[in-house]
């Protein structure tokens, strides 16, 4: 019996999201692609510094070292102190949050989810377009919703920069009687600090900035992997040779 | 001055001979090695069985060295895989070549097992070879499921979840069943700690000792060929088939080329795309293990998906259960539903060809819906080809009957 609530629970929870994707897809906002470049150092210098302004308040990174971030992104331990590292002391601290986790789920409905991992669990894209997809609803406790995550509990974070939009949705009604709602567009309500391309360069920023702490051994691994087969390359001339030479009397 | 230590009575032939009075040494090598003789016609398909030790290696090594950094328990898994990623000296090469190993142990032995479909490698006298190589399979499987929950994550915590929950369907002893495999009325910190201990130990073990049996069994009949001859039969004057030659060093020249190939293979994915687009590491599995959040579509891994459409194709869940099971196993009857003559497809006639044609396809098909949202287009064209996978093997007996075989030579077909 216990399993038969659980699996109806599943189903429940399933058919929830399915009819949200639906929502989303049916909303019709195909996404953009974040378009990042994980070896422009610059871009993730600027990512972790909006990281640290804008993010860190309220979310952790608690597998990334301050240590590793300056070892990758050229940053020295006074820069890192300066710079990026406001509440911690020493550069081998992971990202903290100050805000108690508890006091975050009770202010938000969810305590805001750690971002070590959040690029490689939901993909770049995803994370770029979930930023740009602010906006205003009067309805959400927040005063915004989401288009890429409709009904998050995250407040539009970044809204002095980017100013408030509102989303153009139309509704299609469907000749069995359902309605299909269509996702138009963006209009621009209040302006924020940056134009829209200086926004997009700052979020992509953001998220190259957050791919790269998913996986900080990423660049890394590729230099290292073409000497590998490099060197397998050439071990594999040798051994071609010697079965040649070994073979030479099986007729 | 040796005739003189000899009358002392000092022992003569040196440290081997020491050695081979007290263990057979020079002969076992002998008889596995240098004078284990295997047909020179040996091809492209023949490379998958040393492969397989070689990803077997791998796993072994790479596993000792994550074992020591990583931690059995619900609170710190997760944690201590990022730990091993980022923190541990070369830590993320073994968990990438610990990952990249898994997939890649599937497809060499499954590549390993069509060689044998090819070939008629299964006939006799090589049924034990085939039966004992069908539980190795079994104990694959079981052992990377089990590894895959160890990395705590959704998608290690969910596709338990379900596959676990399947031996419910079993009736009476279902339910108590999964409690006994879960340790817990969920999967918690107890069903990790347990399946960490499988996986390390007890499945290791039994995967050691079943391959171990496996080559003693294949080097006491010999290897096949793909020509389906046996050797053996044509001997020369000294006793060794004249179509065969050593292991060493002939055999094992080739393989080191065989094996250098598949290294860079591995390596391509391991250092350029170790997740293989959410294929070999999935990405709801880098969001730690959530009771509360069921990810939206829960997928095992590719190596199960061809069994797992079968188990979603059928509406009952008891059957579909039993189906699952079947599906895993008939391959076990193989050297009894086959009935040809002759083993090797090259001399076997077109129904034969035909049939496992279809069968390759279907393999693959079953594979990529077992993927996909469980939609009902892709679970009738998953019950299409359920039926087929199922026919594939049932009817054998018959179509192998009646299929039209070619004479088969004398000797193999070689070209130096």
């Amino acid at each position: 019996m216990l399993k038969l609530t659980r699996i109806a629970s599943i189903l429940v929870i399933n058919a929830c999201f399915a009819s949200l994707s639906a929502f989303a897809a049916g909303g019709g906002a195909a996404m953009e692609s974040a378009n990042i470049d994980p070896d422009n150092i610059n871009s993730l210098q600027r990512g972790a510094a909006n990281f640290m302004n804008y993010c860190s308040g309220c979310h952790s990174a608690q597998y990334v070292r301050f240590a590793t971030i300056g070892k990758d992104l050229d940053l020295s331990d006074e820069m890192l102190v300066e710079n990026l590292m406001f509440n911690a002391e020493k550069t081998f601290e992971t990202i903290q949050t100050s805000m108690p986790a508890n006091d975050a789920a009770r202010w938000y409905g969810k305590a805001p989810p750690d971002l070590s991992l959040m690029a490689r669990a939901k993909g770049a894209d995803h994370v770029y377009n979930f930023l740009k997809g602010f906006y205003v609803d009067t309805d959400s406790p927040s005063g915004v919703d989401n288009l890429q995550l409709p009904g998050t509990s995250m407040p539009h974070v970044l809204w002095e920069l980017q100013g408030y939009q509102a989303a153009r949705f139309t509704d299609h009604n469907n000749d069995d009687g359902s309605v299909t709602t269509t996702f138009e567009g963006f209009e621009q309500l209040t302006v924020g600090k940056m134009d829209s391309e200086d926004y997009d360069e700052f979020v992509r920023d953001t998220v190259n900035f957050l791919a790269y702490i998913a996986e900080p051994v990423r660049s890394e691994r590729r230099k290292l992997g073409v000497w590998v087969l490099m060197f397998l390359a050439f071990f594999l001339i040798l051994s071609r040779m010697l079965k040649k030479q070994i073979w030479k009397d099986v007729k | 001055m040796a005739r003189i230590e000899a009358e002392v009575g000092k022992p003569q032939g040196g440290l081997m001979k020491w050695i081979d009075d007290r263990f057979p040494f020079t002969a076992t090598m002998k008889y596995h090695v240098t004078e284990y003789y295997a047909s020179k016609n040996f091809n492209f398909w023949y490379v998958f069985g040393v492969l397989a030790f070689v990803v077997l290696f791998i796993q072994l090594f790479t596993g000792i060295f994550l074992t020591m950094n990583y931690k059995p328990a619900a609170a710190d898994a997760f944690a201590s895989v990022e730990y091993i990623m980022r923190d541990v000296e070369w830590g993320w090469l073994l968990r990438y070549m610990h990952s990249t190993g898994a997939s890649f142990f599937f497809i060499v032995v499954y590549l390993h097992m069509f060689r044998a479909m090819l070939y008629g490698s299964y006939k006799k006298p090589r049924e034990l070879i085939w039966i004992i190589g069908m539980l190795i399979f079994l104990v694959l499987m079981a052992e990377a499921f089990a590894g895959y929950l160890l990395p705590w994550g959704q998608m290690s915590y969910w596709g338990a979840q379900v596959i676990i929950s399947l031996f419910g369907a079993i009736p009476w002893v279902g339910d108590a069943l999964v409690e006994i495999i879960r340790g817990d009325y969920s999967i918690s910190d107890i069903t990790l700690n347990r399946f960490f201990a499988l996986h390390v130990i007890a499945l290791p073990l039994a995967l050691i000792g079943l391959i171990f049996v496996h080559i003693v069994a294949l080097h006491e009949v010999g290897s096949n060929n793909p020509d389906g001859i046996e050797i053996k039969k044509n001997k020369g004057a000294d006793g060794v088939p004249l179509d065969g030659i050593a292991f060493h060093p002939y055999h094992t020249s080739k393989d080191l080329v065989a094996i250098i190939v598949f290294l860079m293979i591995f390596s391509s994915v391991v250092f350029f795309a170790p997740d293989m687009g959410g294929y070999f590491l999935e990405h709801a599995n880098f969001e730690p293990a959530n009771l509360t959040a069921t990810p939206e579509h829960i997928a095992p891994v590719w190596y199960f998906t061809p069994f797992y459409a079968i188990l979603r194709a059928v509406p009952d869940k008891l059957w579909g259960f039993i189906l699952f099971g079947l599906s895993v196993l008939l391959p076990l009857f193989l050297p009894w539903l086959d009935r040809s003559r002759v083993k090797s497809i090259r001399y076997r006639g077109w129904i034969y060809k035909s049939a496992l044609s279809i069968f390759v396809v279907t393999f693959f098909s079953l594979g990529m819906l077992g993927m996909m949202p469980a939609e009902p287009i892709y679970v009738l064209a998953a019950r299409v080809f359920s039926v087929i996978y199922f026919a594939f093997f049932l009817l054998m007996p018959y179509y192998t009957t009646i299929d039209k075989t070619k004479p088969v030579p004398e000797r193999v077909v070689y070209h130096a």
